[in-house]
């Protein structure tokens, strides 16, 4: 399978944060062509196993999360309508006159309602709505919808995957689900490279809420070291140079303090050896990503975060480059390939 | 399935024509003239086996909302300005189709990671957004879009629920639809029909259609309003879904004729067609221009209600449209009985 | 079986603040030791009960520990200054009685505020009635903690008093040991610390345990009062199966199994889905390699006020779900 293939069944499947065994069978089928042993751990992280040549002496973990924002439902109204929360961080504003479906006992469509513009004076227009104001009309009455769906079920935009000009694609929860597609291509670069290290990729789950899946599935597995795969901010007019990376220049390298240095050199080195094309992020503390919880987990695991970059973040119409997907996968891949047990001592020291 | 593919067809306020092209093919064969006017409004005549009689226009416009690209900056991202009345928080987080060869394009959003404390409780200009197409330069973009380009929302037509239909451009295209059925029904009677170019703009198509016509009586055929919601009074809710044809009282445009009003309810209770009152002053449509060309003509306005127009979706009930069809069947005949 | 409302009242009646749960973990011993076969007091004062099975380990927790006030001052005239523990709001607390462990009791007041929007715990004290220093800290001292005097009440439907958050939900775990007949699972009842404080307790008791599958019993909020925050949680409607808080999100195979035996059994039931707060399960999921957890909620008005009131049907439909999860073999 294409790495896009796979990332267009990704995004258009659903998988809010709790509810990412629903895409459990295609991370599964995808990870498993390509490495040593497969798993879903108890909590519904997928892991998967590929051994290197130095029998488990290095083991490299690398992460990215299946999880997706979205919403539930709170409370299904007299009239039929559906009020609902979110899960993950939604700016309100970009979910009025959204289609979503309500994923019930079987799946629903609904549109996320307002008032028509008509019946407003224009200073109204000028307020954003709240969520909390918003409702999903499903075309069902209160005893008909009651019977489909309950209180607790998830709600997902609905979004094809689209193709734009240049390699780019559009579409909802490439974050992560990118980094998933990312993963996948690493294990297949990683089919052409003799490694030593063992490496395991792990598809998280509940990066979005409490980071769960990483804090978890890094316990289990006790690596030497851990990679987040994530999304970073694709540049656009309205966001700096600082926060921002562009689009197809290869992943950010995140630098900070989640970040261990000496790894980071030899990645950049890595970087700089195969021609694959990188930039710098730069974040402060614990990153908002599973590098936060991989840092942290046992007695400490040095961490890296790799950044694809990703436009209009936490929206339904999320945009990115495939060919930064290929290059996060490469660096990924001879990043691995790099890391011999000998040298860890040095590596790793400050 | 009509009503799917003229919702699916794009018709932006002043590029109607996919949606022209598709009521002409439709009609060939079942009406006696069709025509294009000058400013492209169709006009459709139907004839009755003893002609004679007064002559009923009955129109439905065939534009709706969208936007329009005004701009390309530097980096390729298409700047647009809206085309009717368009909510502009309504914009954000959509999939979009650019002109005629209906190029994917989206519209996105500041991250809400890099918000400042509630910046998501301000509303975004329509200046501060823009349509990504995934060009890199604007060189690039150039070769695909030009400045000028229409662009439409690109949702599809679905049934949905208990017998409801979810599609964009409802708002009039259900107009369209019912038009459409009445022309080619069996029914023996002089109409004309108008679908009519530009209503969303200023009822533009409208008055030299009703020229050209010069209806004694005419139907505006709409999908208005329909809001309801758990907290509001009975009042406030302009038409209730599933509760049968929107009758108009007063809008913006028109103060609809009370006597034919009047013979409307009758007709329908005679039939045992549910209806309802619109039950709000504002908006307006085509009858606004269409009462007060030539010598002016009586009017009617029969609406489907349609929840959340003017935005990317809209929905209206499968019943509310069979008995609007009954109701302007039974309209129709009345008139050319003479009754009316 | 009849509603105990005696140990409802003693439950909630005995002192124990975040950090100091020494008196209401000797109570629950006592209470429970004849019904389990081992139980244990860790380091931190979760009080752990084991009622051992040869198959899965379940932990079922219930925090002990109240939200309260702690000493942070005492003034020339014998005020008393103080922080709160836990979520402790000023408008609650103005004109309240409290109680220190040794039996003192005060009444918290506020200086005059123009404005009583403006009020903050650090415009309040408590008043002893000690008549200056001196006389006051012979009954209290800096770092002690005192909290709401107890006032319970009941009728038919309800029962109203300060701290069912959580006695309530130890009283469920009670109730619901002593029902149950033996059963496969390999059961650990803990009643944990400092759950107000930030899930302390738990964190450290599930660490130790490492159970298979995690269940909080904790109160939840309502939205079934007059303009009420839309909620669909409400009082006589049954317990609550949580899906979401702000600390979890439940498993899905501890949530279902609930839901059938809620079904299974005609316990009446409703699922919530609450917009903030946490609870031990949040912590507990979170342990080591991960635990699939789920919450049993009893819905409550008035959380973290004096006047706390939830249902005696609820509170039975809680004590069976509970019941029924912890004897199906899991």
């Amino acid at each position: 399978m294409e790495t896009k293939d796979l990332l267009e069944i990704l995004s258009n499947g659903n998988g809010v944060s709790g509810f990412e065994f629903n895409l459990k069978n295609e991370i599964i089928d995808a990870f498993g062509k390509y490495t040593d042993s497969v798993r879903l751990d108890r909590l519904g992280n997928i892991i998967a196993h590929k051994k290197g040549s130095g029998n488990g002496a290095v083991k490299i973990l690398m992460a990215a999360h299946m999880d997706e924002i979205g919403f539930m439902v709170t409370d299904i109204d007299k009239k039929g309508f559906i009020h609902f929360t979110n899960i993950g961080g939604i700016d309100p504003r970009t979910i009025l006159a959204q289609e979503v479906t309500i994923h019930g006992k079987e799946d629903i469509l609904g549109l996320i309602g307002s008032k028509p513009p008509h019946l407003q004076d224009q200073s109204e227009q000028e307020k954003s709505i709240k969520m909390e104001d918003m409702i999903i009309d499903t075309g069902f009455d209160k005893e008909a919808l009651s019977e489909l769906i309950s209180i607790g079920d998830s709600i997902t935009v609905n979004r094809k995957m689209i193709s734009l000009l240049n390699n780019r694609v559009s579409g909802k929860a490439m974050d992560d689900r990118a980094g998933v597609a990312a993963l996948f291509e690493t294990m297949k670069e990683l089919e052409k490279i003799n490694h030593h290290a063992d490496v395991y990729f792990v598809a998280t789950i509940q990066e979005e809420v409490t980071m769960a899946g990483a804090l978890t599935a890094t316990y289990g597995i006790n690596p030497d070291i851990g990679i987040a795969v994530d999304v970073g901010f694709g540049r656009t007019p309205e966001l700096n140079n600082s926060n921002s990376i562009e689009m197809g220049k290869g992943p950010g390298v995140l630098l900070g303090g989640n970040i261990h240095p000496g790894l980071r050199k030899r990645l950049v080195a890595v970087a700089g050896d195969y021609n694959v094309p990188v930039q710098t992020n730069v974040w402060p503390g614990p990153s908002g990503t599973d590098a936060r919880a991989i840092q942290i987990t046992r007695e400490g695991v040095p961490a890296l975060v790799l950044s694809i970059p990703l436009r209009y973040m936490h929206t339904s119409v999320e945009v990115l480059d495939l060919k930064d997907v290929s290059h996060t996968a490469k660096l990924l891949a001879f990043f691995s390939a790099s890391i011999e047990e000998n040298e860890m001592e040095g590596l790793l020291c400050f | 399935m009509l009503l799917k593919k003229l919702t699916e067809a794009s018709g932006v306020s002043g590029n109607e024509k996919e949606v022209r092209d598709l009521i002409k093919h439709t009609l060939e064969g079942y009406v006696d003239e069709i025509k294009t006017d000058r400013i492209g409004n169709l006009i459709v005549h139907k004839k009755e086996s003893n002609p004679g009689g007064k002559r009923l226009m009955i129109a439905a416009h065939m534009d709706e909302v969208g936007l329009l690209v005004k701009d390309i900056d530097s980096s390729g991202l298409l700047k647009f300005m809206p085309v009717g009345g368009i909510d502009k928080r309504v914009l954000v987080s959509k999939t979009v189709s650019i002109g005629e060869k209906k190029l994917p394009g989206v519209i996105g959003a500041k991250p809400i990671h890099l918000q400042k404390r509630n910046e998501w409780s301000k509303v975004l200009d329509m200046d501060d957004l823009y349509i990504d197409i995934g060009a890199t330069s604007k060189e690039e973009a150039e070769k695909h879009v030009s400045i000028g380009d229409y662009v439409a929302f690109d949702t599809s037509y679905m049934e949905m629920g208990n017998a409801t239909i979810k599609a964009k451009a409802l708002d009039d295209r259900v107009g369209c639809s019912l038009l459409i059925d009445i022309l080619k029904s069996d029914i023996d009677a002089e109409i004309y029909g108008a679908f009519t170019v530009m209503e969303e703009v200023g009822l533009v198509g409208a008055g030299p259609a009703a020229y050209q016509i010069k209806p004694d009586m005419a139907i505006v055929l709409e999908g208005t309003l329909c809001y309801e919601i758990e907290e509001l009074d009975s009042h406030q809710m302009p038409t209730l879904l599933g509760k049968g044809p929107a009758i108009s009282l007063i809008d913006r445009t028109t103060v609809y004729d009370r006597a034919l009003r009047d013979q409307v309810v009758k007709i329908a209770e005679k039939n045992d067609i549910p209806y309802q009152y619109r039950k709000t002053s504002m908006g307006g449509n085509d009858s606004g221009k269409i009462h007060i060309t030539g010598t002016g003509c009586t009017t009617t306005g029969i609406s489907v209600p349609t929840r959340y127009i003017h935005s990317p979706l809209s929905l209206i009930s499968k019943s509310d449209y069979d008995n609007t069809y009954k109701l302007v069947e039974a309209i129709v005949k009345e008139f050319e009985k003479g009754a009316i | 079986m009849g509603f105990n409302v005696e140990l409802l009242e003693k439950l909630v009646s005995v002192y124990g603040p975040s950090g100091d749960e020494s008196l209401i973990s000797a109570t629950i011993r006592k209470e429970i030791s004849e019904y389990v076969d081992e139980i244990t007091t860790d380091s931190l004062g979760n009080l752990i009960a084991r009622k051992k099975g040869e198959g899965k380990k379940i932990m079922v927790s219930a925090h002990m520990d109240q939200i309260g006030f702690i000493i942070t001052d005492i003034d020339k005239e014998g005020f008393l200054r103080f922080g709160n523990v836990g979520g402790i709001s000023p408008d609650i607390s103005l004109s309240q009685r409290v109680v220190f462990k040794n039996g003192t009791v005060g009444a918290i007041f506020s200086e005059p505020m123009e404005k009583s929007s403006e009020r903050k715990l650090e415009n309040m004290y408590i008043d002893i009635g000690a008549k200056d220093k001196e006389e006051a800290e012979k009954m209290v001292a800096i770092g002690d903690m005192c909290i709401y005097y107890s006032s319970f009440a009941h009728n038919d439907n309800v029962v109203f008093t300060p701290y069912l958050d959580d006695r309530v939900g130890c009283f469920v775990a009670i109730e619901a040991l002593k029902r149950l007949s033996n059963t496969d699972n390999d059961l650990y009842f803990v009643f944990s610390v400092q759950e107000e404080v930030g899930l302390r307790g738990a964190r450290t008791a599930a660490y130790g345990i490492e159970p298979d599958f995690g269940i909080a019993v904790d109160v939840t909020a309502h939205g079934d009062t007059p303009k009420a925050k839309r909620f669909a949680v409400g009082l006589h409607k049954g317990v609550a199966i949580k899906v979401k808080d702000n600390s979890i999100i439940t498993h899905p195979s501890v949530r279902n199994s609930l839901i059938d035996i809620a079904k299974a059994e005609n316990i009446t039931y409703q699922l919530e889905v609450l917009e903030f707060g946490g609870t031990d399960s949040g912590a507990i999921h979170l342990t080591k390699t991960g635990v699939p957890s789920g919450v049993i909620s009893i819905p409550t008005r008035y959380v973290h006020s004096t006047v706390e009131m939830a249902s005696k049907d609820d509170i039975e439909s809680s004590i069976a779900l509970l019941e029924g999860y912890l004897s199906k073999k899991q």
